[in-house]
């Protein structure tokens, strides 16, 4: 089946060989066909909509599931992994998409931990345990001590444990679950410096990304999932953008970002000079019922701070907000709320969801107070509160009973979209509207947006992608470092423009800022 | 595309702190690094401050009480620190303990020739037997430690009532060589504190130098990734609960030895005791964190907080009432302390400063 792999000698096996690996959980069926061949010395991308399967099957390679059915070879020999440690035994490391560490314990005990060096006595070698690590970690060019506990180093730093980890097992296998996620671009760089290293070494890399082009930069060959199967696998030469995208959704592109021509209508939302000292200055700006209109910059230029202030979330020094002509008490998201105004944040782990509870239970609740029949909630009427939106916003899931942390973060977001559209705003700010969901749940996300500005709504989106914000926003408003640098129509906005303006460069071709 | 991720903000200019804030931020890392120096700190304060205040505090009979009294609940902290290290709780251990006790009684009563190691072995493993209930529950039955642990605390004590039925054990059906454990001494120091020394510190060397041990923090500090790390967590918490259990039957039998008379409702209560002990000697209720070093700091603070009211005649009625208030300034200092550095911790990071 497999195509000739690049540059190898005759008769080399693969190192990893999953065939129609099955795997359910209850009623639920995660993986259906998994089906992979890793090759010494590639990169190998495993692409795919979130709850396609992906995690799924690296659970199973990395021990933590065991499929119901399909074969599993490591260098041609069959094999059954009972437990991680078998799969860590095989030689496979797994560096997950959050860190999996152990906060309170130092970096060489991470690393090192189940399989320390012992001396005859079955003590552990502390010293030549962290003197290794100190080594490792020097090889990975970072400026970390062996014997710092992990608590407090940022995200990337994690990650480097995690790989110095891999490096320790001398894995010859080595799975990343999106890696990159949460990375700065010279975090990712020395990420992929260490990848094409190991590469180079004759490790095979399984790479999981949302980012396309990381793909094209890293990866010698792809595999596509959808519901639970693998549906494509290609050399990536053969690939493009459209044809992965439209593999890994099923259908056409088309209209990817369904922009509807909608007339502007009354002025909604608007922000008069609204301060809040060391974090941003006179904003100013307006948003009309029928426009989306995207709020563009760099991380950290104050665009989530302007819109918690403007819910009342943050307190601000000086300005007024008017909502549909009145002016909005500041400081309190309640007044906020009943003049219509809505806000999905940013990190819906955090802000948006009550993770344990139940959909039901987390649509209800910016509106229980019109469910309350006889001072009681009715739980039936949240679930056909609940109901009535997953249908609308194409939310997949068992029952509306289900805890939201059991959703994937396309059908999360669904949630925190629908709880907030229970409230009928007149005005919906929404942030990063998109961030770790994938291309089909956005596709739906587009397609909501777009019917919400069509009746009538007022929308604010703040967001990092520019390709989103292009192919979205009516209006573009970029921030540099806490102050409003450009207000750009649709039909001149490009990523020239932007970029500059998110950049503190003046724009001579912005309109001051009303 | 992702452009906008690529530049980091650099909005505010590197800010150094001061070479005195640097140095109070030293103090604050030391301290936080060897807590159990503000409590060997808080010990001898306290040890000074009641001896200056009452001369019938410093004396050779309220040394050998404190540490008689101390060394068995010790014994428990070390086992609760293992449990708690794992995030779990063993609210059972005082069951165990009056259960534990009363049968080695019972057995001396039936066998007075039975050896004391004999005695020994055989409460260590009705401890064990016990800690194993504990450990199947948790690991087996998936019922959360606090529940499981909670009902095999009054399981334990009700089957020692049904059995004992209000009669006791008396000090004179116990043979003189058995009670020579808690009223002999070598150096002046009485056997049973030195058996509770080797115990503890086989324990602390055990959690600090082997992989078992480590494996016990590993658990607490972050479960999912102990599984991810090849660790058979199952495993490892059945074993923690059987050491809890075992440490607590030796102590039974020790409690036997030091008074002598035992009846059901013997060592009743004294599992919350064990917990304030470990929590005031730094072992975090949260997991991971923690030693036997510290928990045994705990259990002697305690100890000599108990002494020192005592002495100073407060009322009994205000006793448990200052203690409780005492566990809570401890652990309010800690858990300040830890945000302390953590907030500066993540200063450093932010601004690049060493």
């Amino acid at each position: 089946m497999s195509p000739s792999p690049l540059n190898l000698a005759p008769g080399t096996t693969p190192r990893l060989e999953l065939r129609n690996a099955r795997k359910n959980f209850g009623a639920v069926r995660a993986l259906e066909n998994g089906t992979l061949t890793l090759w010494p010395g590639e990169v190998h991308a495993l692409l795919g909509e979130n709850g396609a399967g992906k995690s799924t099957l690296v659970k199973i390679l990395a021990g933590v599931h065991q499929p119901d059915g399909g074969e599993l070879r490591v260098d041609g020999q069959p094999r059954q992994f009972a437990r991680p440690s078998d799969a860590i035994d095989a030689g496979i490391a797994v560096i997950y998409q959050e860190p999996t560490l152990f906060p309170e314990l130092s970096i060489a005990e991470n690393i090192y931990m189940g399989r320390q060096p012992l001396d005859r006595f079955g003590r552990i070698r502390a010293e030549t345990m962290q003197h290794a690590v100190q080594e490792m970690l020097a090889s990975l060019g970072v400026n970390l001590q062996a014997t710092q506990s992990v608590r407090g180093l940022s995200i990337a730093d994690q990650q480097v444990v995690e790989i110095a980890k891999a490096l320790s097992l001398n894995a010859n296998v080595l799975i990343m679950d999106e890696p990159t996620a949460a990375l700065s671009r010279p975090e990712v760089e020395r990420l992929f410096a260490i990848a094409e290293r190991l590469r180079a070494a004759n490790v095979a890399i399984l790479f999981i990304t949302h980012r396309l082009e990381e793909v094209f930069r890293l990866a010698q060959r792809i595999t596509i999932m959808r519901d639970g199967a693998a549906v494509h696998f290609a050399e990536t030469h053969e690939m493009t953008h459209d044809s992965i995208v439209s593999r890994m959704v099923g259908r056409d592109l088309a209209s990817y970002y369904p922009k509807a021509e909608v007339e502007p209508g009354e002025i909604a939302l608007a922000v008069r000079r609204l301060t809040r000292r060391g974090v941003f200055k006179d904003i100013s700006f307006t948003v009309r019922r029928g426009e989306i209109v995207a709020l563009a910059g760099l991380v950290g230029a104050g665009r989530s701070e302007v819109a918690r202030a403007i819910f009342g979330v943050d307190p601000v020094d000086s300005g007024d907000v008017q909502i549909k002509g009145k002016s909005l008490l500041l400081g309190d998201p309640a007044a906020a709320v009943r003049a219509g105004l809505a806000l999905v944040p940013e990190d819906r782990r955090q802000q948006g969801l009550a993770l344990d509870m139940s959909i039901a239970h987390n649509a209800a609740l910016t509106v229980l107070k019109r469910l309350v029949h006889w001072g009681l909630i009715s739980n039936q009427s949240e679930r056909n509160l609940a109901q009535d939106w997953g249908r609308k916003l194409k939310l997949k899931a068992h029952s509306m009973d289900v805890p939201a942390s059991t959703l994937s973060g396309g059908n999360q977001q669904k949630v925190v979209l629908g709880k907030w559209l229970a409230t009928h705003p007149d005005v919906l700010i929404i942030d990063e509207p998109t961030r770790g969901i994938d291309v089909g749940a956005k596709a739906e996300v587009y397609q909501t947006l777009t019917e919400l500005v069509k009746n009538g709504m007022a929308v604010l989106m703040i967001s990092s992608e520019l390709p989103e914000v292009l192919g979205m926003a009516d209006r573009i408003l970029v921030m540099n470092e806490g102050r409003l640098t450009a207000d750009i129509p649709r039909a001149q906005a490009d990523e020239a423009r932007i970029m500059a303006a998110a950049l503190g460069q003046s724009d001579p071709h912005s309109r001051s800022a009303a | 595309m992702k452009a906008t991720h690529a530049l980091p903000l650099a909005r505010s200019a590197q800010r150094k702190t001061s070479a005195g804030d640097a140095a109070a931020m030293r103090w604050f890392i030391f301290l936080g690094r060897h807590r159990e120096t503000t409590l060997v700190a808080v010990l001898l304060a306290l040890i000074v401050a009641t001896s200056l205040a009452s001369p019938h505090f410093l004396n050779i009979q309220n040394a050998r009480d404190v540490l008689l009294n101390v060394a068995i609940i010790a014994m428990l902290t070390a086992g609760m620190t293992v449990v708690m290290l794992m995030r779990h709780i063993d609210l059972s251990i005082s069951s165990t303990v009056g259960l534990t006790a009363y049968s080695i009684g019972a057995l001396f009563v039936a066998h007075p020739q039975m050896p004391i190691a004999v005695a020994v072995l055989a409460g260590v493993a009705m401890g064990a037997v016990a800690g194993s209930i504990n450990g199947a529950l948790v690991t087996f039955g998936r019922v959360p430690s606090l529940v499981a642990t909670l009902s095999t605390l009054y399981i334990f004590r009700g089957i020692d009532y049904a059995w004992v039925h209000g009669g006791q054990i008396n000090a004179t059906s116990l043979p003189a060589a058995f009670q020579m454990i808690a009223s002999g001494s070598v150096l002046g120091v009485p056997y049973l504190v030195v058996l509770a020394l080797v115990v503890l510190a086989v324990t602390g060397y055990y959690l600090k130098h082997f992989r078992g041990g480590r494996e016990f923090y590993a658990i607490g500090s972050n479960p999912e990734a102990a599984n991810l790390a090849g660790i058979q967590v199952d495993r490892r918490v059945f074993k923690g609960f059987v050491i809890s259990g075992a440490l607590a039957g030796l102590a039974g039998v020790l409690w036997l030895a030091r008074f002598g008379t035992v009846d059901a409702s013997t060592a009743k209560g004294i599992e919350l005791q064990v917990v304030a002990a470990a929590v005031v000697g730094s072992v975090a209720i949260t997991g991971g964190i923690g030693n036997v070093w510290g928990a045994t700091l705990g259990a002697l603070l305690l100890g000599v907080i108990n002494l020192s009211l005592v002495v100073l005649k407060v009322s009994p009625f205000w006793q448990l009432a200052i203690q409780g208030a005492l566990i809570v300034l401890a652990i309010a200092t800690d858990t300040l302390l830890a945000r302390a550095i953590a907030r500066w911790t993540m200063k450093k990071r932010d601004h690049g400063d060493d």
